[in-house]
């Protein structure tokens, strides 16, 4: 034993500094840091996911209106690409010999060793050709996935569209979708997206340091299958769908059809409409700028859901719901009507001649003046000076119908409509303000506007005698047909039901008596009550509007149709309403009628594009052609729709004009 | 009455040490099995890597107990000749060697690859003994350090030519029984700031470095103002330590072969690379660190299994251990290594005779080494320095001279109460 024995502890010491340091490490990269472990993960497992198919779409008659067809994503797994034959590839794809390097260069710069698409949606016949000659192609494999198929071409706007998730998609999703996959966009593949998607199914394969693959993963343990979307069925009626569409070609505006007693939306014409087809498949992105963004009808607005439109005189049955209900007026209450109704110092004309004319006949003859008087009359019931309470009291009771907020149907992007309460008025007219300032709101027209689809709900209200239920398209999700809640609650608009029943004799009278408004849309057999309007459209000729149900008793259908500067809500309007209810409740549109439809078909009512923006000098031919067009027109409309034959009057297009430049909406906002 | 039981051939012997040889060497087994491609392990046989290992261990515990066999003093008696012998093998190794990826370190007799640097560590270990157990010099004067520099650098320098700087760095770890046996702690303190200068020359500019040196230098200096002698020796201190700053960046470039420069910038963190040099490193790390807190049990290692770590079975065999037995089973194997180190140095310290405790010494440095530099490369806090992790590592040599190097300890601890 020496001095030199303590320098034992100093070896052991080191020892132990060292070990406690190398324990140290381990301890931070095993337990503390999982970096180590993902990066395990990345390294053995590739995905490969299987896509189901989306859930297709029934109409209420089970007929398959929105189904699937298969096409091949042709992969391509950079590192496993050995030389070969690009030119025969490129034949085989049918796509240009740069194409396939551009396509390549494109998959190496996303990953080597994952498989990342090389060409998207190749055509089930590029498929069968391109499957002989795969083998040649190391590196590459095909990937199963299904696209649309709309098989009647109409409904664009109804159904929307799918299309592969953007980064803000899947930002948003929190990771649930995954580059590469789609989703639905737009209409109800939007709504119904997580019924419609199914679930993806994941494939688990190890691969080991030379890219071969070894096998499942876990013994498949954590592998899924993919399960397909569900089916719906909507309430839509295809045959009505789609002469809804046919009409409405060549013309702007809405259609909506409500089943009243369910709130089944029967029909949601949207138009200028668009084939949905178009926005399947390869050519998505370019057709979608071509014809959706390039129109300058704007097909992508919704109009039955996003336009906005003054009911006009369709709004009347409402006012004189309330006024049977407030007891302002009884059924037998008449007003003289001077040909105009004078509102302070203003006139609001009427295009009548009348006299003394009772409800029944004020709503069959659409009289202004009668309906201002009610109007009047609720404002004014508590006296002059408690008007701004009694308009917000009506207000209140309008609204219940379903003006002025969303109906919550089951489609993206639906909007409130304008219908002020009396706070807006006062900012405007500070507290000084009665029923002249706001007497056009009695006819619909100023400051109100509505959707189409509020408006054919208003008809859906008044053909149940006082309750609704939310509209909506979707009338079973699943096997099991299930419904969303809020579709099944009727809502009680707050008016007996025996205050209905005078109204709805004026809107039989509108359409089947000799004095209505309506009365070439009368239907055989069917007993029709409507309304017409004319909205009165500042930027442009009137907005044809007629809204309706029949059959009078226990009615089937509800109806709101719009046509944008069409003129007067008889000529257009009401026929279109009358062809759809007719093939809706019988089958077909009969006799002479059919004729009639084939004519309504051809009208081409788009109005004139005018960049206002722009001071466009027009020449003197095309204002002339215009002038003419005019009143062509014009002299069409007071003829009678009867006496028209098949043969296409004189239109105009707006494209045989030099001046015509893209506008801005048409409708009002 | 002793000296009758000296006689008996495993009186005395170490068995707990015998029991952590044979633990590691069953642990080796056990996970030089599990890394090789699942589709070897289907069958068994001699001709796979882990058939062969059973074989190396079976041999080597023979080897071992055989050894026991010898009288423990002919280890001292013929130890000049056995330093001779591994010294005249790897001069022979430079000449008839084959080459192994770039290293001229294996003889080739018939099937099997012997690499005479792994026998030259116990043929240097027991000369070193002898003369320190002959001699007793204490290491104050030039000579013997001199002549222990010599026995130790002869080797060193022959392994260097081959080149292989992993097992010539191991003979550094005679410093420590010289140190032991009263070399200057100096020495260590050198070796030690040698290093650290080293690291700190890539991570500071050297003018930086400079600047620290000569201000601590200065402030020791005004400390000891009075002291001549001191004042001196931190002039050459500061002197050396300058000179070596520019000597490490003007031998780095010329004197390391690129692959090792890449292996110090990648550990020192100033160059990543996935794919080259730090593929090892950084494939290793993965597959120890996803083992995390018990590991993905036997067989169960995605990263071991599917070849993700290079040459897995033999230097990085600890990322298996790490990956399929988690942090708990590192945590064991360093333990053994640790009471093994332990161990050796407590039954060193109780030998009678210098000779056997220098050489006890000399076991255990080498094997601290072989462990630190191994386990510390595996998980990237020393650069790649191809050795192998001693008795688990994958290799004839390999064991069978660690077992040698051992048992001739445990014999000689068998003799502590004789003379040698």
């Amino acid at each position: 034993m020496d001095q030199l024995f303590n320098r034992k502890y100093i070896v052991q010491g080191l020892f132990i500094v060292i070990a406690l340091i190398l324990l140290g490490k381990l301890f931070y990269i095993q337990i503390i840091s999982d970096a180590a472990f993902v990066s395990a993960e990345s390294n053995v497992l590739r995905k490969i996911y299987k896509y189901p198919a989306r859930g297709a779409i029934l109409d209420r008659n089970m007929k398959v209106i929105v189904q699937n067809e298969p096409v091949y994503d042709l992969m391509v797994t950079p590192n496993e690409v050995k030389p070969f034959d690009t030119l025969a590839l490129a034949q085989a794809l049918d796509i240009t010999f740069e194409d396939v390097r551009k396509n390549l260069k494109k998959a190496r710069g996303k990953s080597s060793y994952q498989a990342t698409p090389f060409l998207k949606q190749i055509s089930v016949q590029s498929y069968a050709r391109l499957q002989e000659t795969l083998y040649r192609f190391p590196g590459f494999r095909t990937q199963d996935r299904t696209i649309r198929h709309y098989p009647d071409s109409v409904g664009g706007q109804l159904f929307g569209y799918v299309k592969e998730v953007s980064p803000t998609d899947i930002e948003k999703s929190e990771g649930f979708y995954k580059p590469g996959d789609y989703k639905g966009k737009s209409g109800l593949e939007f709504s119904y997206e997580e019924t419609l998607r199914g679930e993806k199914g994941v494939i688990n394969t190890v691969y080991d340091a030379h890219n071969t693959p070894q096998g499942s993963y876990a013994d498949g343990k954590y592998d899924v299958n993919a399960v397909s979307g569900e089916r719906l069925i909507s309430g839509i009626d295809m045959r009505i769908q789609k002469l809804g569409e046919e009409l409405m070609m060549n013309k702007v505006g809405a259609i909506v059809a409500i089943e009243p007693a369910s709130g089944e939306i029967l029909s949601l014409v949207s138009s200028p409409g668009y084939d949905p087809n178009l926005l399947v498949g390869r050519n998505q992105g370019n057709n979608y700028m071509e014809f959706i963004v390039g129109n300058p009808y704007r097909p992508s607005l919704v109009r039955p859901i996003m336009g906005y439109y003054p009911p006009g005189s369709s709004f009347k049955p409402v006012d004189a719901l309330i006024g049977l209900q407030e007891g302002v007026i009884d059924p037998n209450t008449t007003f003289f009507c001077p040909h105009y109704y004078q509102a302070g110092n203003r006139k609001i004309k009427c295009e009548h001649f009348d006299g003394s004319i009772s409800l029944r006949r004020g709503i069959a003859r659409s009289c202004n003046t009668y309906f201002c008087y009610v109007f009047q009359k609720l404002i004014t019931k508590n006296g002059m000076k408690n008007q701004r309470q009694t308009y917000q009291e009506w207000r209140d009771k309008v609204a219940k119908f379903g003006f002025g907020s969303k109906l919550d149907i089951d489609m993206p992007y639906e909007r409130k409509g304008y219908f002020y309460t009396a706070d807006h008025y006062d900012k405007i007219y500070g507290k000084r303000w009665g029923y002249t300032n706001v007497i056009s709101q009695a006819i619909g027209q100023g400051e109100i506007t509505a959707t189409p689809l509020q408006m054919a709900n208003a008809m859906a209200i008044i053909a149940n005698r006082g309750y609704y239920i939310k509209p909506h398209l979707i009338k079973g999700i699943g096997d099991k047909n299930l419904v969303k809640k809020e579709y099944v609650v009727k809502n009680y608009v707050g008016v007996d039901a025996k205050h209905f029943e005078p109204v709805i004799d004026g809107m039989q009278d509108a359409v089947n008596t000799s004095w209505g408004t309506a009365i070439l849309s009368r239907i055989p057999d069917v007993v029709l009550c409507g309304k017409t309007g004319t909205v009165q459209n500042p930027h442009g000729k009137n907005h044809s509007v007629f809204i309706g149900f029949a059959p009078r008793d226990n009615p089937k259908i509800a109806i709101a149709v719009i046509v944008e500067n069409a003129g007067y809500g008889s000529t257009y309007a009401a026929p279109i309403a009358s062809y759809m209810i007719e093939k809706y409740l019988k089958g077909s549109v009969s006799g002479g009628r059919a004729a009639q439809v084939e004519w309504m078909k051809n009208q081409n009512l788009l109005p004139l594009l005018i960049d206002k923006t722009k001071k466009i000098k027009l020449t003197k031919a095309d204002s002339l052609l215009l002038k003419k067009a005019d009143s062509t027109k014009r002299i069409k409309d007071s003829l009678r729709i009867k006496s028209a034959t098949i043969k296409q009057t004189v239109t105009t297009k707006p494209k045989e004009l030099k001046s015509v430049i893209i506008d801005k909406p048409v409708i009002q906002k | 009455m002793q000296q009758q039981q000296g006689n008996r051939f495993f009186f005395n012997v170490d068995w707990i040490t015998v029991l952590i040889y044979i633990a590691l060497c069953a642990i080796g087994f056990i996970n030089i099995y599990a890394s090789v491609p699942p589709e070897q392990t289907a069958v068994f046989g001699f001709s796979t890597l882990y058939g062969k290992q059973l074989i190396y261990i079976i041999t080597g515990l023979i080897l071992g107990l055989s050894i026991l066999l010898f009288d423990g003093r002919l280890f001292n008696v013929f130890s000049p000749f056995i330093y001779g012998g591994t010294l005249l093998l790897l001069m022979a190794v430079l000449v008839i060697g084959n080459k192994v990826a770039g290293n001229q370190a294996w003889i080739a007799i018939g099937s099997f690859k012997l690499q005479p640097a792994e026998f030259a560590k116990f043929g240097t270990a027991l000369l070193l003994a002898r003369y320190v157990g002959a001699f007793n010099p204490k290491f104050r004067d030039v000579k013997s350090i001199m002549i222990a520099g010599l026995i130790v650098g002869a080797p060193l320098l022959l392994i260097m030519l081959q080149p292989d700087t992993g097992s010539a760095l191991v003979f550094l770890a005679f410093m420590f029984p010289l140190y032991r046996e009263g070399l200057s702690g100096y020495f260590l303190l050198i070796f030690l700031g040698m290093i650290v200068l080293f690291i700190a020359d890539f991570l500071v500019p050297t003018y930086i470095l400079i600047i620290i040196i000569t201000t601590i230098a200065g402030l020791f200096i005004y400390n000891n103002r009075r002291k001549q002698k001191i004042i001196f020796s931190t002039v050459l201190v500061t002197v050396f330590a300058i000179g070596y700053l520019f000597l490490i960046k003007i031998a780095y470039e010329k004197v390391l072969a690129p692959h090792q420069r890449s292996r110090i910038e990648l550990m020192l963190g100033l160059k990543t690379d996935n794919k080259g040099a730090g593929y090892n490193v950084i494939q290793s790390q993965i597959a120890i660190g996803s083992g995390q807190g018990t590991g993905r049990g036997f067989l169960q290692g995605t990263q071991t299994k599917y070849g993700y770590v290079p040459e897995q079975s033999t230097d990085f065999i600890f990322s298996t251990i790490g990956e399929e037995w988690g942090f708990m089973g590192c945590a064991v194997v360093i333990g053994l290594y640790m009471f093994l180190l332990l161990r050796l140095v407590n039954l060193a310290e109780r030998q009678r005779s210098t000779f056997s405790r220098v050489y006890g010494y000399s076991v255990a440095c080498i094997l601290f080494f072989h462990v630190f530099i191994n386990i510390g490369m595996t998980i990237g806090i020393i650069p790649v320095i191809g050795i192998p992790l001693p008795l688990i590592s994958y290799g004839g040599s390999s064991l069978w001279s660690f077992t040698i190097l051992l048992f001739i300890f445990l014999k000689l601890d068998s003799n502590r109460m004789g003379f040698i």
